[in-house]
């Protein structure tokens, strides 16, 4: 659906050059939700708004549904964009205009009648579930509420593509996700390709099917979802993944253990508690567990554990080998009070 | 006093007249011509959907160059202007060419950095929605500068209002002639509180109409 080829984006002023996006390729597909995480002054925003030429590429491709963005008139780009809704934290809404002007615009920029402007902007606020706001000012509405409206502005003209950046970075975690549980709606109902960007990974576990992770323009990493969590390769993704998935174990409790702690991860299919208990049946060995946590991303579950295994050393060596057949991960963190790889904690 | 008063009364009447020719026509030339120079300087600037540093540039230093001339020296410098267009320099029609003159980019830095103070989201996220640089101007530009246009058009007037008395004074007439001619060679200090008075009176009841209409396009 979206289709970018080395595209670049480089800043340049007087006396220097920012490069806020380094040659990306990219593929959306049609009908996913995509997400792109990375810090600040990564170049997502960057990206996302060259893929509606908000800001246009110094130099490469990119093509939405087939059309090269690039190639367009001005004129044809308008028209382009039509089909291309955005939106953005800070919502961007026309504070002059009531609720339902706000929504009318879009369909005004499309050259839509006025009789059915209004029907439209009715329909696309009963769609956000605004309906009975829709001749009050921005100025009255919550920030969640704001987002309604702008998604609504967003969807006007039957988009094919949504692009939001940070759209609910300025939102309450409650407030998230009831937008997320929006555009996920929008998403299933309307089948509209999304690329949404964040610096929270949490809106990435909660709706997107595949995500890339950024870092100074570049595209670090790149994935389903599911396999960046259970299998990150990069330190960045790594250190995005434990903002969720954490496993902070208290140094006190680790100072205290005296056993070999290991830290493993399990994903789909493979149950972690009878994994344990194996493990403990087949080999002399105790095991004591120090953390245990399910997370579930696009309904899949991924399981953490991090336990202290006692015993004899040739034993739990025997006992480590063989979980490294049956599990995803498994990453010895200390060995009989030892510290091994302390690197591998979060924090 | 009375007595004074009335025999005044005419010619304070014909000179209040006089005054709101020239101050109505500036004011609706700086509406007309003011407003789309002011919107044009905003439009073009660095970063916006029209972007162009020639014309941003050059009508920048033409708007500069007349707000740089002092308004008196202004009027004596367009006399030629004023006697091409209209064949006389005398009266309040002819004063309000140099009037209009200085009004004109007056106004268009007033809608210029009103027009600067809207979040530029709001026109990215209209340009994102595909509307046409004249619906963005029209439809969100405009609407979220009203009530700033309206108050910039009342600072204006009262500008206009006190260019007027110097119009006044070298041929233009108005209450500002009224004052000098009786105050200032006659020494005939009734004449010119009289007048100082009906200034104030002009300049507060202008500001209260601008301030009121200014708030109640103002929503939100
Ligand atoms: N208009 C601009 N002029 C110059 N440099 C810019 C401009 N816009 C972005 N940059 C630079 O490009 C880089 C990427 O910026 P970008 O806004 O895309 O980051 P981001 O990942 O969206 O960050 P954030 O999470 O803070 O929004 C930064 O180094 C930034 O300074
Ligand atoms: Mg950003």
């Amino acid at each position: 659906m979206i289709s970018i080829e080395q595209l670049s984006k480089v800043y340049a002023s007087k006396d220097h050059e920012v490069v806020g996006v380094d040659h990306v390729s990219l593929e959306v597909n049609k009908g996913e939700i995509f997400g792109i995480v990375g810090y600040s002054g990564a170049g997502k925003s960057t990206l996302l708004r060259c893929m509606n030429i908000l800001e246009r590429p110094t130099s490469g491709k990119v093509s939405i549904d087939g059309i090269d963005l690039l190639s367009l008139s001005a004129k044809e780009l308008r028209t382009a964009r039509q089909s291309i809704g955005m939106i953005f934290q800070g919502f961007h809404l026309a504070m002059a205009k009531t609720v339902q002007e706000n929504v009318a615009f879009a369909l005004k920029a499309a050259k839509v009648g006025r009789q059915e402007r209004r029907k439209r902007a009715i329909e696309l606020l009963d769609l956000v579930g605004l309906s009975d706001k829709a001749d009050q000012y921005p100025a009255q509405l919550s920030g969640g509420q704001k987002q309604r409206v702008s998604i609504a502005r967003a969807l006007a003209n039957n988009p094919k593509v949504l692009l939001c950046d940070e759209a609910t970075s300025a939102l309450d975690p409650n407030t998230t996700k009831s937008i997320l549980q929006l555009l996920k709606k929008i998403n299933r109902e309307l089948g509209l390709t999304i690329v949404l960007i964040t610096h929270e990974m949490e809106v990435v576990k909660e709706i997107c099917d595949r995500c890339a992770v950024m870092e100074e323009g570049r595209i670090v990493e790149e994935g389903h979802t599911y396999d960046i969590f259970a299998s990150p390769q990069s330190d960045l993704t790594k250190r995005f993944i434990q903002t969720v998935i954490d496993f902070n174990i208290p140094d006190q409790l680790l100072q205290e253990a005296n056993g070999t702690v290991v830290h493993m991860k399990f994903t789909g299919g493979s149950a972690g508690e009878s994994i344990v208990s194996d493990l403990l049946q087949n080999f002399k060995i105790r095991g004591n567990i120090l953390h245990g946590k399910i997370d579930y991303i696009q309904d899949k579950p991924l399981g953490t554990f991090v336990m202290e295994l006692t015993g004899e050393v040739q034993e739990i060596e025997k006992a480590i080998e063989s979980l490294r057949t049956t599990v995803e991960e498994v990453e010895v963190l200390q060995h009989d009070g030892f510290a091994d790889h302390p690197i591998a904690r979060a924090e | 006093m009375m007595d004074s008063l009335i025999t005044l009364l005419p010619e304070l009447n014909k000179s209040f007249i006089e005054t709101l020719i020239m101050v109505g026509i500036g004011l609706v030339v700086a509406l007309i011509a003011g407003l789309p120079l002011g919107i044009l300087l905003f439009v073009t600037d660095r970063d916006l959907f029209l972007e162009n540093k020639t014309v941003k540039s050059t009508v920048g230093v033409i708007v500069n160059l007349i707000r740089s001339v002092p308004f008196i020296i202004l009027l004596v410098f367009l006399f030629p202007f004023t006697n091409f267009l209209l064949g006389t320099t005398t009266g309040p029609v002819a004063a309000s060419v140099a009037l209009s003159v200085a009004a004109i980019p007056f106004y268009a830095r007033i809608v210029e950095s009103s027009a600067r103070d809207i979040d530029r989201g709001v026109i990215e996220a209209a340009i994102a929605c595909g509307a046409s640089p004249w619906l963005i101007i029209k439809d969100i530009i405009f609407p979220e500068i009203k009530s700033g246009l309206i108050s910039g058009l009342t600072i204006t007037a009262i500008s206009l209002i006190g260019y007027s008395a110097m119009a006044g004074a070298i041929g233009g007439g108005g209450i500002g002639d009224l004052a000098i001619r009786y105050g200032y060679y006659r020494y005939d200090n009734f004449v010119m509180f009289t007048t100082v008075i009906l200034l104030i009176v002009m300049v507060q009841v202008v500001q209260y109409i601008g301030d009121f209409a200014a708030k109640s396009v103002k929503r939100s």
